[in-house]
């Protein structure tokens, strides 16, 4: 805590964090160890990660696609929500490093029989994993495991919060396709407010130096979304896509909407879905990207998806290489503090 | 050792020497070949791939061969790999063709410990079935660690274990030498 | 017949009777007897020399949970009522939301009698507004009130139904009880784990605006108007509901509130490490909305002080954030916490012991919160000039959780008495606390 002369001040400190202990301070988890999330993060760290994973990209490309790096160190991919491509591809790139990956869903079995998600963790570390991969509904889980934990904690999206490793792809494939992010204009469509995804792509496209619109129906846009990065706020999506580099369009998520977000499917598709008409309102060689899985028709008409524009496959292949090199962060770090020659 | 403590102690090669050693290299390659359509240099990211452009600009002068060449970033076999605070940079690996049934030339600037070497080995292994592999190095400063030695060797040179041995080639440096480094006399 | 007590060379602040001087205080059968200038002569009288410390009446808190019967991992009504003693108060007032809650006779009574077991704070219980908290039927108040009910809420849960609401306020006030909101309106908070705002967007943890409370305060207020029944509203948190409460009185109505020492202490930015010591309904709020509690504590527009002691085991709490129960525990913490807005300047020292003496006492209509000669001997010693740091594993509490670990607070409570009788020396305490080690 910093200590300030004026009492005035030190008491609003207080109020601000809660003032004690230091331990619980977000910034000490923002050791390099940890990728809880990408609020905070240096530019130059970002692109460091966005560099080391264009050259794990090259692996990919390999007749044999496998390399030692993290031979002998364990990652164990815990996910306490159902996720498919997130976990393969995870488990992919834990693999292709020569790591011993385990998957761990806790989806519902240990947490019905009375568990706790500490208890689960807990009970994992002590079989000794490197790198725990976590993935939860509740937003500030990967936070509470950094702070519990030993080993290191890569967030593979957590409640409504952040996905960082997601940004992260994103922002790789429009890397690959441009350069540079600077001064390019990316529009974000959909649950903004609900969206990890969008969390986290605000405070990576923002740092990257782009231009960030957001875009949905009011009950979709948080009051303080600025809180993430500097945006413009659109509700109408032909105003959002009006000469935009790129556009993101999010996955409507049908299973969560128990609160009245929208009126029907079919309203939203018409009012902020991308299709053939509105796709034209875009720069002439801007890209569309699609965190998956989509609700073809929904937020996206199908030829618009499969359209020469579209670079969600791009998304997937650099996942892996992306989540190849933050593996390796993570890992190595571990193995660091440990051997670290005095 | 950071290296801006380093001081330079004596110079081994100077411009001209490093030619004419990169020429009797270029030689010693070609005469060790028996096929040159199957010849191929990798160069060991980041010292050994001006070397192998040089050497590749040679043979392709005066001896009328033509390899292709390819980069090779060793980061992720490295034995120490885990050792150290500062986070390794992984930097990219160009391998353009298919390594089966060539005769891989490796290049790299210095031989010391082997551990480089042996690292390079491994990773070219994953590319294909070579049918055989050379290595050349421009100089050879001894201290191996591991059972390894260079086909072709440029320069060898004397150097004590805290020494650094730096090639300069002006690809990358202000100028083409190799010099001998160490820490400032106390 | 008790011994005589003599208490010497305090500060008496006690402002139900406008007092803040040095004088003795002589108490002897459980009451308060006189309060000379000097100090009597009395062979036979046990001597407290208090000098250079401060003697307040003890603390009446209106809202806080004991957890007994049927949640005893989290408190007891022993270690609650010790809480409150070392805390300085010597009345609370235990929420009916236990397990069956204190909706009939047997619960009501099985409260007092563990209260007098314990013979540390007086302990008054309060009855449900309805059946079983579950907001449909009214409780049998008439009856709860004879059992020894003080005030009547269903607190922990809002009454939704409107109409339910009115007949509430309507029947109680016939009966001449009191009836306590807990104002939020579950279909705004629904599943909110903490304020919705700049902090929430952040974290990305679902919100609670702060409209839950505003809308449920306005529609309270305007019922107890519209009946003319008297009504007291519970944690108020947001600046919209002291204004609304401001009014209200300036009207006439017979509204009173109560705040929080958290949401007079913190704001939403204490969960950005999401830490769930942090989660509580009405949940931490914005910076002008503490302004704004603040300003309603010393403008009368809150009248009291109110702990809402919310104990809770690591079973409950060391959970997700969105996972974890809400509340956190203030007996132990809340006369610091007061005393600290004091020594920054934004509360006059007085006026903060009544907030937590005559104030709430004054809400219920209680023979509390005075020092006046005659009156029970509930009385606080307290020494303004130390500080303490706050570690949850000294509490007598079982509760450990509290947002203000490791801060350093002024003001320290040294005795306690109820009726007369020292039910906390902290001399004592940490005596045996070094014993044990």
């Amino acid at each position: 805590m910093v200590r300030s002369k004026s009492r005035r001040k030190l008491a609003s400190q207080d109020r601000r964090g809660g003032s004690e202990p230091p331990g619980d301070d977000l910034s000490k988890l923002g050791d390099p160890r940890h990728l809880l999330g990408l609020d905070g993060m240096r530019r130059a760290e970002i692109e460091e990660i966005l560099d080391s994973a264009f050259a794990f990209k090259e692996v990919l490309d390999r007749p044999i696609k496998k390399v030692p790096t993290l031979r002998g160190k364990m990652v164990i991919n815990l996910f306490f929500e159902p996720s498919t491509r997130t976990r393969t591809s995870f488990e992919i790139a834990g693999k292709l490093l020569s790591a011993d990956v385990i998957n761990f869903s806790a989806s519902a079995s240990a947490l019905e029989k009375g568990e706790t998600l500490l208890d689960t963790a807990l009970n994992l570390q002590a079989m000794r994993p490197d790198v725990l991969v976590v993935r939860s509904a509740s937003s500030g889980v990967p936070h509470m495991l950094a702070r519990r934990l030993e080993c290191a904690i890569v967030s593979a999206g957590d409640g409504w919060h952040e996905h960082p490793t997601q940004a992260l792809l994103d922002a790789m494939s429009l890397r690959e396709r441009w350069g540079s992010l600077d001064g390019r204009t990316v529009a974000i469509v959909g649950d903004i407010a609900r969206s990890r995804v969008a969390g986290s792509n605000i405070r990576c496209l923002t740092s990257l130096g782009a231009r960030v619109r957001v875009c949905g129906p009011r009950t979709m846009i948080p009051r303080n979304v600025e809180s993430l990065g500097k945006v413009t706020i659109h509700h109408r999506i032909a105003e959002a896509l009006e000469a935009a580099d790129a556009v993101m369009m999010l996955r409507i998520q049908k299973e969560r909407s128990s609160e009245p977000i929208y009126p029907s499917d079919r309203e939203y598709s018409r009012l902020f879905g991308l299709n053939t008409m509105n796709v034209e309102l875009l720069e002439k060689d801007a890209l569309i990207l699609h965190p998956g899985p989509m609700n073809r028709g929904i937020e996206i008409e199908p030829a618009v998806a499969d359209g020469p524009r579209s670079i969600i496959l791009d998304q997937v292949e650099n996942g892996v290489a992306l989540r190849m090199a933050v593996l390796c962060r993570a890992a190595r770090s571990v193995g660091a503090s440990l051997e670290a020659p005095a | 050792m950071r290296h801006d403590e380093l001081v330079e102690r004596r110079r081994l090669l100077e411009e001209e020497e490093i030619h004419a050693r990169i020429d009797q290299m270029a030689a010693g390659i070609a005469k060790r070949c028996p096929d040159p359509e199957a010849l191929v240099l990798v160069g060991i990211r980041t010292g050994g791939v001006p070397l192998a452009e040089r050497l590749q600009r040679r043979l392709a002068s005066r001896l009328d061969v033509h390899p292709p060449i390819g980069i090779l970033d060793i980061t992720l076999y490295r034995d120490d790999f885990f050792r150290g605070l500062e986070q390794p940079q992984v930097g990219p690996t160009n391998i353009g063709f298919p390594l089966g049934d060539r005769f891989v030339v490796l290049v790299d600037d210095v031989l010391f410990t082997g551990r480089t070497v042996r690292a390079a080995i491994d990773a070219l292994m994953d590319f294909g079935r070579p049918r055989r592999v050379l290595l050349a190095v421009l100089v050879d400063r001894g201290g191996r660690e591991l059972p390894i030695a260079a086909d072709v060797v440029g320069q060898r040179v004397e150097a004590s274990n805290d020494e650094t041995v730096e090639v300069r080639l002006v690809e990358t440096a202000e100028e083409d030498a190799v010099v001998v480094m160490g820490e400032r006399a106390r | 017949m008790q011994r005589r007590i003599i208490v010497r060379g305090a500060r008496i602040l006690d402002p139900s009777q406008d007092l803040d001087e040095k004088r003795c205080l002589v108490m002897e059968g459980g009451r308060i007897v006189a309060l000379p200038r000097r100090p009597p002569r009395a062979r036979t009288a046990t001597e407290v020399d208090a000098r250079g410390l401060w003697l307040m009446p003890g603390f009446v808190d209106l809202h806080v949970h004991l957890r007994e019967p049927g949640h005893e991992h989290k408190e007891t009504i022993e270690t609650g009522a010790r809480a409150a003693v070392e805390g300085g108060f010597t009345t609370i007032v235990a929420m009916p939301n236990t397990s069956p809650p204190n909706d009939c006779r047997a619960v009501t009574e099985l409260v007092l009698e563990r209260a007098r077991r314990a013979k540390l704070a007086r302990v008054l219980p309060a009855g449900s507004i309805t059946r079983g908290l579950e907001g449909k039927e009214l409780s049998d108040m008439g009856e709860l009130r004879d059992a020894g009910c003080v005030l009547f809420t269903d607190d922990g849960r809002p009454v939704m139904d409107s109409g339910l609401m009115r007949r509430a306020l309507e029947y109680s006030s016939g009966l001449g009880a009191l009836l306590m909101s807990h104002s939020e309106d579950v279909s705004l908070s629904k599943n909110g784990s903490m304020h919705e705002g700049e902090v929430s967007t952040r974290l990305g943890l679902r919100g609670i605006p702060a409209t839950a409370e505003d809308v449920m305060v306005m529609r309270d207020v305007a019922l107890a108007e519209e009946v003319e029944a008297p009504l007291h509203i519970g944690h108020v948190s947001t600046a919209r509901s002291v204004h609304t409460i401001r009014e209200a009185r300036r009207r006439g109505a017979l509204i009173t509130c109560e705040c929080t020492p958290h949401h007079f202490s913190l704001t939403e930015e204490a969960c950005s490490s999401y830490d769930t010591a942090c989660k509580m309904m009405p949940p931490l709020r914005p910076e002008a909305d503490r302004r704004a509690i603040v300003a309603g504590m010393r403008d009368g527009t809150i009248q009291a002080i109110a702990t809402d002691h919310a104990p809770h085991s690591l079973v409950e709490k060391d959970l997700e954030f969105d996972r974890a129960a809400n509340g956190v525990v203030g007996l132990e913490t809340a006369f610091s916490l007061t005393f600290k807005l004091v020594d920054e300047g934004v509360l006059p020292l007085f006026r903060a012991v009544e907030l937590l003496t005559s104030g709430p006492a004054k809400v219920l209509g209680l023979e509390a919160g005075t020092l006046r000669e005659g009156s029970l001997a509930d009385i606080v010693l307290v020494d303004p000039t130390a500080h303490w740091t706050v570690d949850p594993k000294t509490f007598s509490s079982k509760g450990r959780n509290t947002p203000f670990t490791g801060w350093r607070l002024p003001g320290r409570i040294l005795s306690t008495w109820v009726s007369g009788k020292t039910v906390f020396d902290r001399k004592e305490k940490t005596r045996s606390a070094k014993g044990r080690a």
